[in-house]
């Protein structure tokens, strides 16, 4: 049963990324975007990680896509998209050499599988983890702190003299 | 152990195939949820049109059936008859979507809404969060539908919805980690048991700002900015007909339905009650949140739109900030059997802030801020 929900998800992650790519409407491209965030939160949850999976809808899904619809609404003749400029060529062989880069990587390497069943239930032993005492609070805080100051660096740049 | 569970056990007893085991329960569970959903909304759409025009000083509905109660099975006839009309600049596939995606993540949310004691159909870990994010899909749904018509009036209404749910959003979830802090959990069913003292109670002020933010979500009226019919026509489903805007319609009263359903779990002690079976506490206090609003519909005149923005960044996030801060220096330092001065110290501090900012909020006397 998972792997069949897991075939299915990547066939559609992997449809609507191609659909990302080719459709010329950037409107349906930035749809096709969610869709491929929802697949990835599916698999998370395949992956008994459930949190992750619910943030991953929050963030991506919530916060990202609708920031990127309110970048395209600034945008002329969206239907359309952009025509394609001189530089294709040369364009094409500079992400298709890092798509043969990161396939090669992704294929030689050894993933180590863990053994141990899933946790039941995942948010305290994630919270215990990121602010706990052996765990990664001073990086949180550096991550907040370097959030919070490009937030006011692009207030500061935007801002009307 | 909810009921589906016990459900899934019984059926593999009685030695059914794996997938029968895993899928009959959740097929089962899934359609009686869909069934009381739709139900409840028909009741609510016949009891906000009489309490609407009570509030009017007049009868409403009363033709149809007894009390009217039949007006809105006449009204779901009447759309489902109308014919249905896609414009000619429309992208047409993104107009045919637009309505699923506005409908489905709010029936979606029903799964983990507790009914009764095990009544639920997912206990996720993750419950409340899990409700924040899959809401947080239907503003999409809103935008493709104002993009897809190719509508100035719609396109405006998309703008506000933006607008309007990302601002809101931030204040609901942190009175919500409010909550969480008290109960340590994220479970919809923990969160239910571990009320002894209603959190509207413990509470007030996160209530306060959870159920204006919620209201703010579920586009109601003050909020309903999108809708604005005396502005912007009908805002984002202008341009939609028939079945479709059937599922907008049913969207709007299914999204209160979640909303009341998910402040009668969080700030209402859910289902529990003396005397009365669980199921029917739920749906009493359910009828009573959507009164509240239907009250408040009536009452109150439309948000500008500097004024929506305004109050939820400069009013309800300082309050939802302190209200957090205040909730979590009371859990780590008053005893969980002293709740009860836990109540009082909130309701005092509830009251000074809520007086204080709003000698302190002012929006430049009447004048529109840009």
């Amino acid at each position: 049963m998972p792997e069949l929900v897991f075939l299915l998800m990547a066939a559609v992650a992997v449809v609507s990324a191609l659909g990302v790519l080719v459709v010329r409407d950037i409107f349906r491209a930035a749809l096709c975007l969610i869709v491929l965030f929802m697949t990835v939160a599916g698999v998370y949850v395949l992956l008994h990680a459930d949190f992750i999976a619910v943030v991953q809808v929050l963030v991506y899904v919530g916060a990202i896509s609708v920031l990127i619809i309110v970048a395209i609404m600034l945008t002329r003749d969206a239907r359309q998209g952009q025509p394609l400029g001189n530089l294709k060529y040369v364009a094409g062989a500079v992400a298709f050499l890092l798509l043969a880069v990161i396939v090669y990587s992704v294929i030689t390497t050894a993933f180590t599988l863990s053994e141990s069943a899933p946790l039941e239930e995942t948010v305290k032993p994630l919270g215990k983890l990121l602010f706990g005492d052996p765990g990664y609070l001073l990086t949180v805080q550096i991550a907040a702190v370097l959030l919070l100051s490009a937030i006011l660096g692009a207030i500061a740049v935007i801002r009307e003299k | 152990m909810t009921l589906l569970d016990q459900f899934q056990l019984i059926l593999k007893s009685q030695n059914w195939p794996d997938w029968a085991v895993y899928l009959v329960p959740a097929l089962v569970g899934i359609i009686i949820i869909i069934s009381v959903v739709l139900t409840v909304v028909i009741v609510y759409i016949w009891w906000e049109r009489r309490l609407i025009s009570r509030f009017q000083i007049r009868l409403g509905p009363n033709r149809c059936g007894p009390e009217g109660i039949f007006q809105p099975i006449a009204t779901a006839v009447k759309i489902l008859l109308k014919e249905d009309i896609v414009p000619e600049k429309a992208d047409k596939l993104i107009h045919f979507i637009a309505p699923i995606t506005v409908f489905v993540p709010i029936l979606l949310i029903f799964a983990v809404v507790p009914f009764g004691e095990g009544a639920i159909l997912a206990d996720l870990n993750v419950g409340i969060v899990y409700v924040i994010a899959i809401s947080s899909i239907s503003v999409i749904g809103i935008f493709m539908a104002a993009w897809a018509s190719g509508n100035k009036y719609s396109f405006i209404s998309g703008m506000r919805s933006i607008a309007q749910m990302v601002s809101y959003e931030i204040p609901v979830v942190l009175s919500i980690v409010g909550i969480a802090l008290v109960v340590g959990s994220f479970s919809m069913l923990k969160i239910v048991e571990a009320q002894n003292i209603p959190f509207i109670l413990l509470q007030p002020l996160g209530f306060l700002i959870f159920f204006l933010g919620s209201l703010a979500e579920m586009n109601r009226s003050p909020f309903d900015l999108l809708e604005a019919d005396s502005e912007i026509v009908a805002g984002y489903h202008i341009e939609y007909s028939g079945m479709k805007f059937a599922m907008f319609y049913l969207g709007e009263y299914g999204v209160a339905l979640a909303y009341a359903g998910i402040i009668t779990t969080l700030f209402l002690s859910g289902w529990q009650g003396p005397l009365l079976p669980p199921v029917i506490w739920f749906l009493i206090k359910v009828m009573m949140v959507f009164s509240v609003i239907v009250w408040i519909r009536s009452t109150l005149p439309r948000f500008r739109v500097d004024q929506l923005t305004a109050f939820a960044w400069k009013f309800m996030l300082p309050l939802a900030v302190i209200n957090l801060v205040l909730i979590a220096i009371e859990v780590l330092v008053i005893p969980a059997n002293l709740q009860w001065t836990m109540v009082l110290i909130n309701f005092g501090f509830a009251a000074v802030l809520i007086l204080l900012w709003s000698k302190l909020f002012t929006l430049g006397g009447g004048r529109v801020e840009v």
